[in-house]
């Protein structure tokens, strides 16, 4: 292969690499919200029941 | 040919990298310990929480809503209590944000985690949308 041909390669290769990292910048919201109710879930969770006897069916809470 | 197979190079190397760039880690040694702490505090915030003492913020916080909820005696209790929640909460945000490499995160993160906490809190907590108080 030519020179001028690889070299051409290599810049498209190398501007792709960067273009993919480039997209690494942007906060992944969806990740961060997955994360976030991971967490709330494991500080919530030792929440005492107590309050429950009052509300048998907690199935509609939000 | 070879030009195919160059172009399949960088392909590969770009999904590989896309499917980097979706996650979020949140597991550093900073992080779990945060956790822990925020763990232990719950158990007595959680009552201060469903006597609407104390309520989320929209800022990712928590913050006192009703001080007359609370007895006389515990209030300064009380108040240590959110300033030091709302301490770890803030660091666990910073500590999220760098652990990813991008600290310029952390009002991303924060903003998330306030909708996440709103969102999550249980029936009869209250949560702060627009500087109003909510009661879920």
């Amino acid at each position: 292969m030519p020179l001028l041909v690889r070299t051409g390669l290599a810049i498209a290769v190398m501007s792709g690499v960067a273009a993919c990292v480039t997209i690494n910048i942007y906060f992944p919201a969806a990740a961060a919200e997955k994360a976030a109710d991971k967490i709330i879930d494991e500080v919530w969770q030792a929440s005492p029941p107590e309050k429950k006897e009052a509300v048998p069916d907690r199935g509609g809470e939000k | 040919m070879k030009a195919l197979k160059w172009l399949s190079v960088v392909l590969l190397l770009g999904a590989s990298l896309v499917l980097a760039q979706g996650n979020l880690d949140v597991s550093s040694p900073a992080i779990s310990a945060l956790k822990r702490s925020m763990q232990e505090r719950h158990a007595q915030l959680a009552p201060l929480y469903d006597s609407g003492a104390l309520g989320q913020t929209t800022d990712g916080g928590v913050a006192v809503r009703d001080a007359s909820a609370v007895p006389l005696a515990q209030r300064a209790q009380a108040t240590a209590l959110v300033a030091a929640e709302n301490a770890d909460r803030s660091a666990l945000y910073r500590e999220i944000a760098r652990a990813n490499g991008h600290p310029e995160w952390e009002a991303d993160v924060r903003r998330t985690f306030a909708g996440r906490w709103a969102e999550r809190a249980r029936a009869g907590w209250w949560i702060q949308q627009d500087g109003n108080w909510v009661r879920k």
